[in-house]
């Protein structure tokens, strides 16, 4: 973009009114292309690989992507609210993970349907949320630490009931009886149903969530708060605010919209693996931070971290349409995640 | 020949001149002080020759040759050794006394690679000795008391063979008998040919040790007072009015109390006062660093609870639990230093001038908890107007305003809600004159609520407040109206 700038400068060599325009339009020119930077990068690259593998612009295609990238997404959104209050959660991924377990032990040992199911599991999350707050909060954890330590024992917590064993039906428990229960097909439903045929339900959740999410923070009031507690605690708390109050409802969000993810994934695979969503908190603290770079806001925003989700998302679809080996992929995504920062904080600076 | 000759300095930053055409002397062997109330130019002085920023114009000789530092470490280089205010910046908790004192010697590498601990026991001996210091080698750096580290300082500054020391307020923080062993030292240094450039306006200060007090205002020299000092006449030009003159905006007689507070205890060891605050009345508390300004006004903005006595606002009892509770019985706070109390960092939701105004009042203005409508945008305009506040527009980043204006927006902030009572720590910190003078017209002219102000500075607490109190470990010691001839007695 400095590139830019000095080429348009020699070009102009007549007036210095002239001069001063065409640097102001030069200026104004790289500060547009930095701001739209992941976008024109999108652009290039859903062109590139339509053209290189015309199976790629495929609308199933296209909706499968969504769906690929529709949990990490969701999970992003959450760290970006706690990245919002100044704080980090690193348990998302575990929560996750458990409430794919809770899922399936709720309908496979205990026999409920999806109406009891979805709460239970829902509640699981807020709960975890409520107790990542309450270290941070009220015992005064930092952050990265409280929410590293409730990973692990989430981790360990959901191996305990089926003694280690993944949840499938016939499942036997540690007491040698065996578990009765199904899937209840309508909870398969969320998984695996397309609207039409063509939009799958986990798009729509994560549309559904962004929107909300992105008004939630963007244009609310206690949304604007959120931000103000990130951005200097000390000024919200003097503006009267109640910061501890803020900061739990930023880790119940977050703790939240992680068992939703794990309600997506339970969905979607069927069963209660233990090793399910293994690289969850990577990727989705990855988007959170790609979403950095998106409109140059250097600020976490949920809107953002979409893009950066899908971003991702994209190049690992059409990457592996090329027949690029799956090894690859996360060197790709540590890539994009560098490149993304750089813009954001390197190129960011020079553009006042 | 002077070891120190400035000639027609000046400096603006943005619109604003900080240094106005200054000229200024020192010789070898001399104390001057540089007087002037916040905003006059003493520290763009200071950091010009500290190297910290250059001069647009001017020239500066030292030791007879042209003086233009591009850096700190430059005008170390040559001889100008500056202690700074802040002291967070001379050395880190965990480091010992020693340590701080050669750190230096560490960074330029003339200090051996591996450190023994007899060898640095004996170089830094060796730079305790040369200004005739006696300091725990071995104590941690944290556990000194704030005059020590001032001597640690001082000790290192003088280690690099200085012969213009810079104090910048050094007693500041300091209590009587602290200040005078800080005289006894300064002489001594003195003594040996060393020139000290001594910011300050305390008159205990020129008395001890002033052989020259050079007045600034406005970014200029306003005078230059020899030994005997007159020192009436000294605070006279500094502050730009006669001291027995009334105020030209002298008011009424005052209102109702408002605030009440008896036997009040801040802290549950120190003695307990009784504090009276009336509507239309600006009070202001005045004290050196940690005796207790601050303590007392986060005590009634809710932040402390009162250890013992009680406090009555309108005559009821008031006691908040936390700022939320103070501002919803119309107490509000400014507190000190705005970046860290008040502002929200660049990039971030909330970093605009309309924001900064608005931050405690979104839950008023936007009933629905949805951001809709031009409320926010409505009342930065107006306090633009009002304040006379210098931005590009209601939604300019506050942090591409001036010192100044940041700080009339952190005022506005709480002018644009009714309030009985407002708190303002430390107002004048970092503003410049001409906006401090919009500020305390702006502070004046409301008498609709009590205003309470803390500052450091005496001469501040005169010129903004109706009734000047003084504050001492955590006890308020007298209540006087604004008089200046009672300072001298008080501080010294």
């Amino acid at each position: 973009m400095t590139g830019l700038n000095q080429k348009t400068d020699l070009l102009s060599s007549d007036s210095d009114d002239a001069r001063a325009q065409k640097g102001s339009f030069a200026r104004r020119l790289s500060r547009a292309t930095q701001k739209g930077a992941i976008f024109i990068l999108l652009t290039v690259l859903i062109v590139g690989f339509a053209i290189a593998q015309p199976a790629f612009i495929n609308v199933l295609n296209l909706m499968s992507i969504l769906q690929a990238v529709s949990v990490v997404a969701i999970l992003g959104a959450g760290v970006t609210i706690t990245l919002a209050v100044g704080g980090f959660d690193l348990s998302i991924g575990a929560v996750a993970a458990s409430s794919v377990m809770m899922a399936s032990y709720s309908m496979i040992v205990w026999g409920f349907g999806v109406y009891a199911t979805l709460p239970i599991v829902l509640a699981f999350g807020a709960t975890v949320g409520i107790a990542n707050a309450l270290l941070i909060v009220k015992l005064r954890v930092p952050d990265l630490l409280a929410t590293l330590a409730m990973m692990f024992l989430l981790t360990g917590l959901q191996l305990i009931p089926t003694a280690g064993r993944s949840i499938s039906s016939g499942l036997i428990l540690p007491n040698g009886m065996t578990s009765t229960g199904t899937y209840d097909p309508h909870f398969l439903l969320i998984g695996r149903y397309s609207l039409y045929g063509i939009v799958p339900i986990p798009v729509i959740i994560m549309i559904i969530a962004a929107i909300v999410l992105f008004v939630f923070t963007e244009n609310t009031r206690v949304g604007r708060l959120l931000f103000a507690t990130g951005g200097n605690e000390l000024a919200t708390r003097l503006a009267g605010a109640s910061t501890a109050r803020l900061k739990t409802i930023a880790y119940i969000i977050s703790g939240t919209l992680a068992s939703l993810g794990g309600i997506i994934i339970a969905a979607r695979v069927g069963r209660g693996d233990v090793s399910s969503g293994g690289s969850l908190l990577m990727d989705s603290v990855a988007a959170a931070l790609i979403g950095f770079a998106v409109l140059g806001l250097r600020r976490p925003n949920v809107f953002g971290t979409v893009v950066g989700a899908i971003f991702v998302g994209v190049l690992l679809n059409g990457l592996t349409m090329l027949n690029i080996p799956y090894y690859t992929q996360d060197f790709v995504k540590g890539a994009v995640l560098v490149g993304a920062l750089a813009l954001t904080y390197g190129l960011g600076r020079s553009a006042y | 020949m002077p070891l120190l000759e400035i000639d027609k300095l000046s400096r603006s930053f943005g619109s604003t001149r900080a240094l106005i055409d200054v000229d200024l002397q020192i010789h070898e062997g001399e104390i001057v002080t540089l007087m002037g109330a916040n905003g006059a130019g003493k520290s763009t002085l200071v950091k010009i020759l500290s190297g910290v920023f250059p001069a647009d114009e001017g020239a500066i000789r030292f030791r007879g040759v042209a003086f233009a530092p591009q850096s700190p470490a430059e005008a170390v280089h040559a001889g100008i050794a500056t202690v700074h205010q802040s002291l967070d910046s001379v050395g880190a908790p965990g480091l010992t006394v020693a340590d701080i004192l050669l750190l230096n010697q560490y960074a330029n590498r003339s200090h051996p690679f591996f450190l023994s601990r007899s060898g640095v026991r004996r170089r830094a001996h060796a730079i305790l000795d040369a200004v005739g210091f006696d300091l725990p080698l071995n104590r941690d750096f944290a556990e000194l008391s704030t005059a020590d580290r001032q001597l640690v300082a001082i000790a290192r500054a003088l280690s690099n063979n200085a012969s213009l020391l810079i104090l910048d307020e050094p007693t500041s923080s300091l209590s009587g008998r602290e200040a005078k062993r800080l005289y006894d030292i300064l002489l001594r240094i003195k003594a040996k040919g060393l020139s000290i450039l001594y910011i300050s306006h305390r008159l205990a200060d020129l008395e001890a040790l002033a052989d020259r007090a050079v007045v600034m205002r406005s970014g200029g020299i306003a005078g230059i007072f020899e030994r005997p000092i007159a020192f009436n006449s000294a605070i006279e030009t500094m502050i730009g009015r006669k001291l027995s003159a009334a105020r030209v905006d002298e008011r009424e007689a005052r209102g109702a109390p408002i605030l009440t507070m008896l036997n009040a205890q801040l802290l549950s060891e120190t003695e307990p006062f009784d504090l009276l605050v009336h509507k239309g009345e600006v009070v202001a508390i005045t004290g050196v660093l940690g005796a207790g300004k601050s303590r007392l006004l986060s005590t009634i903005f809710g932040l402390h609870p009162l250890a013992r006595g009680q406090m009555l606002l309108n005559g009821e009892r008031y006691a908040p639990t936390s700022p939320g509770s103070a501002l919803a019985s119309g107490v509000a706070m400014a507190g000190e230093d705005r970046h860290r109390s008040s502002l929200i960092p660049t990039d971030w939701p909330g970093s605009t001038l309309a924001h900064t105004i608005s931050l405690p009042h979104l839950a008023k203005w936007y009933p629905s908890g949805f951001l809709l409508g031009k409320r926010e945008q409505r009342e930065a305009e107006s306090a633009i107007i009002r304040l006379g506040i210098k931005a590009s527009g209601p939604f300019a980043p506050i942090y591409t305003l001036s010192g100044g204006n940041q700080q009339k927006a952190v005022l506005a902030r709480w002018e644009a809600e009714q309030g009985k009572l407002l708190l303002l720590d430390e107002p004048f910190q970092g503003v410049d004159i001409g906006a401090r003078n919009d500020i305390i017209r702006a502070i004046r002219s409301r008498t609709d609520r009590a205003i309470l102000i803390a500052t450091s500075d005496p001469e501040e607490a005169f010129e903004v407040a109706d009734r000047v109190l003084f504050i001492e470990r955590h006890s308020l010691k007298s209540s006087l109206d604004a008089d200046y001839s009672t300072l001298e007695k008080l501080t010294s």
